[in-house]
């Protein structure tokens, strides 16, 4: 789950990392009174989208006056920021955080994250921070920094002096880097995130160091125990169908084409759509019902897939383990009478009970196809897909 | 011949008593799993399926002789679950239990290298010995003794890969279900070590997914030191690249872990690759025919 960058830095305040002062404002007059109440000569204006990428995309302002504050907010507020990151048709800006403006000298990178490969939390920074960091990343590997922290001893002091003495800080410099590492350390921990991203992280001409960006995942299987970062939740952030999925037990990911899909597994749901692209098709969508299917999630599998305009057929391919096909069968028949869907539905079940719940479908009086077998199911969808459009 | 469990081995169940672990256990012990005890902790001098039920898993161990746990404790309570199972001594774990936060999976595998223990999982389907012992949820009906060794990270698709090689009358030595969480027990590497010295099993079958290296891990290692011909499928080259926020992940990625960068992988270490998971079945026939 993504939190805002103000809801990050309210966290990074907590946590004794340095940020500069900002307020909160969903509507113009609220920019220009956060403006006049942070006082100074100017001000950063920034969009609060789920997204990176928000300065190329026009999502972060410097005002130097306080009409150009309230103008700015009401250029963002009520529109859409696309980025390269939030997908083509961008994010909601209900809120922009007004900033106090920073006098930078240098821009830094600074992240913690799980990196899988080693298992382990690790710390990745750079010198060349406000560039495209993937770039750097790619061209000259030698300009990032990366400790990983082995869960029994944490961060340790010579790790942090890797880092500092890497950026080219003088020693005081990398103490007080330091002391910001270890609280990002244990924000991680107690937050459960699973990323921490600061880009850029700023020296100002003071020599301080300053978190100017901010950006938190916490991970989702560990909200049960982070009920108050849970409660910052922004549903409209998220995609509207992807969001009634899981409401419902599902996981469903919107694509471009025009075959529907509705599979048990995350692994099966993406080999079936990866099968329907082999065979010259175009999945519409990734739906996984999860390991225990029932016929109500079918059904409402079949309500979110159907609020997709392209959708011209759909694709059910189910292995029934602990989940019995003659039931999801029966889920399939009484989704396609309450819906009232007039598509065409093939449907391939293997597993427990398939005979049983091909017959039920074959007997079932709607025009549902009986596939058999993978690469027949495939090519029956694509031939139906193709009579529809 | 199988690796890691056989009609011999003997499974406590580490939360017995709970909906899961009870429904799933029941399954186990009707393929013939000798599931000897549960463990749940206050419920100790009570029974479940006819079981007897523990305190501490160390209890359970010393009373039954079990060797390898299944854990269906809730995702809150899973890890410390998986390290008292080692700390009592037993030698595999197998952890069904999804949702288990990852920064616990952290320390478990940290902790986990002061013991002799294997973890399977979590979030997996378990493993199973066709005819002998099945440990997990999977469909038992579905397997076949014969000569085939299953590795996977997906469930479902474990399910496929052991359908298409009953159909064709190749069966299965061992199936095992890894998981997909991205910090988990044994990985392919090691299940590939094990399959290639069972002197049952004539050809792996391994089916991965995108995100990671552990594929391209795997292809390192075949290349090196698996003999025995390997037929691989990786789910999701059509996945959407997501939604994100930020960098870091694509700077640890460094450009692995696309379903591309797998196949390309395992294709320059020799491995069968299949673009359709419908294939599967057939490409392992055809391997092993090629081999006479």
């Amino acid at each position: 789950m993504n939190l805002h960058e103000y809801q990050s830095k309210v966290l990074f305040g907590e946590y004794g990392i340095p940020v500069p002062e900002g307020r909160i404002a969903a509507t113009p007059a609220q920019a220009l009174h956060a403006a006049e109440a942070l006082g100074g000569e100017f001000w950063v204006v920034k969009a609060q989208v789920h997204a990176g990428g928000r300065g190329k995309a026009g999502g972060v302002k410097l005002a130097r006056s306080l009409d150009e504050v309230e103008a700015y907010a009401a250029g963002m507020l009520g529109r859409r920021l696309v980025t390269h990151q939030s997908g083509p048709d961008g994010l909601p800006i209900d809120r922009v955080y007004v900033e106090s403006g920073s006098d930078i000298e240098r821009e830094l990178y600074l992240s913690l994250l799980v990196d899988r490969s080693v298992e382990r939390v690790a710390i990745i920074a750079s010198a060349a921070g406000g560039m495209d960091i993937e770039e750097v990343a790619r061209t000259t590997p030698e300009k990032i920094f990366t400790v990983t922290l082995n869960p029994a001893a944490g961060l340790l002091d010579h790790q942090s002096r890797r880092i500092g003495f890497g950026l080219g800080f003088d020693a005081a410099q990398s103490a007080s880097l330091g002391r910001i590492l270890a609280n990002l350390v244990r924000l991680v921990h107690e937050c459960d995130a699973s990323l921490v991203e600061i880009n850029p992280l700023i020296v100002t001409s003071a020599g301080r160091i300053v978190a100017l960006d901010a950006k938190i995942n916490v991970e989702d299987n560990a909200l049960f125990r982070q009920q108050k970062l849970a409660a910052m939740r922004d549903p409209a952030q998220e995609d509207e169908r992807e969001r009634r999925a899981r409401e419902h037990d599902l996981s469903y990911v919107s694509l471009d084409g025009n075959i529907a899909c509705l599979v048990n597994g995350a692994g099966l749901a993406m080999a079936t759509m990866d099968l329907i692209k082999l065979h010259g098709g175009e999945p519409a969508n990734f739906l996984d019902v999860g390991g225990g299917a029932t016929a109500e999630n079918v059904e409402e599998a079949f309500n979110i897939i159907l609020t997709n305009e392209r959708v011209r057929t759909l694709l059910v391919n189910i292995f029934g383990g602990i989940v019995r096909c003659d039931l999801i069968a029966e889920g399939v028949i009484a989704a396609v009478r309450n819906t009232g869907v007039k598509l065409p539905v093939v449907v391939r079940l293997e597993g427990t009970n398939a005979k049983e719940g091909m017959e039920l479908l074959a007997n079932s009086g709607f025009d549902i196809i009986v596939a058999s077998g993978l690469t027949d199911a495939a090519t029956k969808v694509i031939e139906a897909a193709e009579r529809a459009a | 011949m199988s690796i890691l469990v056989d009609a011999d081995t003997k499974v406590v169940c580490q939360g017995l008593t709970g909906r899961q672990g009870s429904f799933h256990t029941a399954r186990c012990l009707a393929y013939g799993t000798q599931v000897v005890a549960g463990v749940t902790p206050g419920r100790g001098g009570g029974t479940e399926l006819d079981l007897p039920v523990y305190d501490t898993v160390a209890e359970a161990k010393r009373e039954t002789g079990a060797t390898v746990s299944m854990v269906y404790v809730p995702a809150p309570f899973a890890a410390d679950a998986i390290l008292e199972a080692a700390d009592a001594g037993i030698e595999i774990v197998v952890c069904i239990t999804e949702g288990v936060p990852v920064l616990d999976m952290v320390r478990v595998k940290a902790v986990l290298g002061d013991y002799d223990c294997r973890l399977i999982g979590p979030n997996c389907p378990g493993i199973i010995t066709p005819g002998a012992c099945k440990i997990g949820i999977m469909p038992g009906a579905i397997h076949e003794p014969g000569s085939i060794g299953i590795v996977s990270r997906s469930g479902t698709l474990t399910y496929e890969a052991v359908h298409q090689t009953t159909t064709r009358g190749l069966g299965q030595t061992t199936c095992v279900g890894i998981g997909g969480d991205p910090v988990r027990g044994m990985n392919f590497v090691d299940c590939l070590e094990l399959f290639e010295a069972d002197p049952e099993t004539r050809g792996i079958i391994m089916v991965g997914e995108i995100g990671g290296t552990d594929e391209e891990a795997a292809a390192e290692y075949i290349a090196e030191n698996v003999s025995k011909p390997v037929v691989a499928y990786i789910a999701g080259v059509t996945a959407p690249p997501g939604k994100r926020m930020g960098h870091a992940g694509a700077i640890v990625a460094g450009g692995k872990g696309t379903a591309q960068a797998k196949f390309a992988a395992l294709e320059a270490a020799g491995v069968a690759t299949v673009r359709s998971l419908a294939d599967l079945g057939e490409a392992m026939a055809n391997a092993l025919a090629a081999r006479g």
